[in-house]
């Protein structure tokens, strides 16, 4: 921490140039590995029952970006998809709605339309700059992220350039996540949300995570995302734990609060709940909040509600009582 | 210590769940005397959270193990007698230190388990010739009718220590359903011994999961679970509990097979078969 905070005065100045941006980023902590994972280990075994039980099955389904992101979907898939959104689980008018729902670009006009009601709308997110790769000329991927925010995207996810970042370019990386933000901007001078995904599975090690959240942070982002969903391993807790850390310490450095979104291989409400209370104890309560935390998942939103079933019924509940994905 | 004596190997009892031997979620034991009220070992007191674990390894199971063809699931049971009949040394001295009865009547058990087997092997590919088949109908349709297994069954097996679990459990994967099982409460033991067979006998896992622990206490989260589609209460001695628990599944229209008194060595019937079937039926129309 004090060596970040000696930083802080001069983070306007660590992205004037790719040295200075190279010295900045290699010049922060090194992650403790065995530290990081004991310590994930250890927050694991905290007992959630009950009424906080209860509470943080709730706040979990609050938190949920719900996510088609495949060759096959089609509008009637975004649509049933939005009414899922809108009411998981339509016995029960005492739960709540997702967060949002996140589907391909030439998806997010089916998606507004599934998840407006009468009372507002939820959020719509949509993936862009050549997800899930991320390789295709500065020009398409500005192009891609304009045609989402015209068709009414309220959050765009972008990819980060997992090339140029592992070869050491990181100053291309910042430029085209400052470059992508730009492009996130309404005519009428608002600004869809931005979330960066690292694809954290294809950056090797934690100290790189670490890197990458503040270089991204530093670029403006939103929200940082662990993975797209379709790389192996996806989000893990240990490297959602050195993204929260990089949150609380760019907030104590700046003043800005930014998101986290830890996305795919989260498929059970025993998982979730084990995030929460990382993102508790690392970043602190603020972060326990739908605009501040999100979970990337399609799955684990059917098992919140098996479980949130089991707790008002006190039976257990089955897959023939929640939707097919 | 003299140089012939060796430290004595005690086998540790637990669950059959999911092709594993997991022990008990809670962490808990009980104590198993064998018939002359001496210590015998500890079997694993299975919690509800065992349950549930147990009734998903059942679903995951279920797709597969009812999609092989019957012909297949006959020779599946077949070979669990095949193994039963190799280890069966271990069951009679089971049988004979969990009821106390003589080497001939511990045998004559474990014929009889085998034997049951062996029955229900044979019925596997010929069950659906006899409750399904062609139906005649008024109208230029073909009509005809064929079982389908049920899906996760909940067992509550009697007290026979083998010939009663086989009696219940054999009937109910024959058909392709899948089930988890509540072991006798006094007799656990010989159950986690049939687990070990089944599991080297290409009983795939998940289709027999076997608890054990107090019926009055896993009965009732197997009775009132919403991916539970029938129950077998053999095994309930108490008409109050079978009462409740015939209540707690009708929930979701549970098939329930209700315990009654049966001589378990006589020639079954196909009753404890067809509880739990579906029969479909099909129309198909008939002409050019």
């Amino acid at each position: 921490m004090t060596s970040l905070s000696s930083t802080a005065s001069s983070l306007a100045d660590v992205t004037t140039s790719d040295a200075a941006l190279r010295r900045f980023l290699h010049g922060l902590p090194g992650v403790d590995q065995v530290g990081v994972e004991q310590r994930v280990a250890s927050l694991a075994t905290r007992s959630i029952k009950t009424t906080a039980k209860a509470y943080a099955l709730d706040l979990a389904i609050r938190m949920v970006d719900l996510t088609t992101l495949e060759g096959a979907d089609t509008p009637g898939k975004v649509r049933s998809l939005g009414a899922k959104a809108l009411r998981p689980d339509p016995t029960d008018p005492t739960c709540p709605s997702v967060a949002a729902v996140c589907v391909y670009p030439d998806m997010v006009p089916y998606a507004v339309e599934a998840v407006t009601t009468p009372g507002g709308r939820l959020h719509v997110a949509s993936v862009a700059t050549a997800f899930p790769s991320g390789r295709s000329s500065r020009s398409i991927k500005l192009e891609d992220t304009r045609d989402a925010v015209a068709a009414g995207a309220d959050e765009i996810d972008m990819v980060i350039d997992r090339g140029a970042f592992l070869t050491g370019r990181y100053l291309d990386v910042f430029e085209e996540i400052v470059a992508v933000r730009e492009a996130c901007a309404r005519p009428d001078g608002s600004r869809a949300h931005l979330k960066v995904i690292f694809e954290t599975g294809e950056l090797q090690t934690y100290d790189n995570v670490r890197r990458v959240s503040w270089l991204a942070m530093l670029a403006g982002a939103d929200f940082i995302k662990t993975s797209t969903g379709k790389v192996q391993p996806a989000a893990t807790l240990p490297v959602t734990l050195v993204m929260l850390e990089a949150v609380r310490d760019f907030r104590a450095s700046t003043g800005r609060m930014v998101g986290v979104k830890p996305a795919g291989g989260i498929r059970t409400s025993k998982d979730a709940i084990r995030y929460l209370v990382v993102v508790n104890e690392v970043a602190g309560p603020d972060w326990l909040d739908p605009d501040w935390f999100r979970f990337g998942a399609s799955s684990l939103l059917n098992d919140l509600l098996l479980q949130r079933t089991k707790m008002s019924t006190g039976r257990y509940s089955g897959p023939d009582y929640v939707t097919l994905d | 210590m003299s140089p012939t004596s060796r430290a004595e190997v005690r086998k540790t009892y637990k669950l059959y769940v999911g092709g594993a031997f997991p022990r008990s979620e809670s962490g808990r034991s009980y104590v198993v005397n064998d018939a002359k009220g001496r210590f015998w070992a500890n079997a694993s007191h299975a919690s509800r959270k065992d349950v549930r674990d147990a009734v998903v390894a059942a679903r995951k199971a279920f797709d597969g193990w009812a999609g092989r063809t019957a012909y297949n699931r006959g020779q599946v049971v077949y070979r669990i007698a095949e193994v039963l009949e190799g280890r069966r040394e271990q069951f009679e001295s089971e049988i004979r230190a969990a009821e106390g009865v003589t080497a001939a009547r511990a045998r004559a058990a474990v014929d009889a388990a085998v034997d049951r087997l062996v029955w229900y092997a044979g019925w596997a590919d010929k069950l659906s010739q006899v409750v399904g088949g062609a139906n005649p109908v008024a109208g230029p349709f073909l009509n005809h009718s064929a079982p389908d297994p049920s899906g996760v069954i909940g067992v509550v097996a009697p007290d026979g220590p083998l010939l009663g679990l086989v009696s219940v459990v054999a009937p109910v994967i024959t058909t392709g359903n899948t089930c988890v099982v509540v072991a006798s409460e006094p007799h656990p033991l010989t159950a986690v011994t049939l687990g070990e067979v089944m599991a080297t006998a290409d009983v795939p896992g998940g289709v027999v999961n076997l608890l054990t622990g107090p019926r009055a206490e896993l009965a009732p989260w197997l009775a009132s679970h919403m991916d539970v589609n029938g129950l077998d209460l053999t095994g309930v001695a108490d008409p109050e509990l079978a009462r409740n628990l015939e209540i707690e599944a009708a929930q979701n229209l549970k098939r329930v097979r209700r315990p009654a008194d049966e001589d378990l060595l006589a020639t079954p019937g196909l009753g404890r078969m067809t509880t739990f079937l579906e029969t479909k039926t099909v129309w198909h129309p008939v002409g050019r």
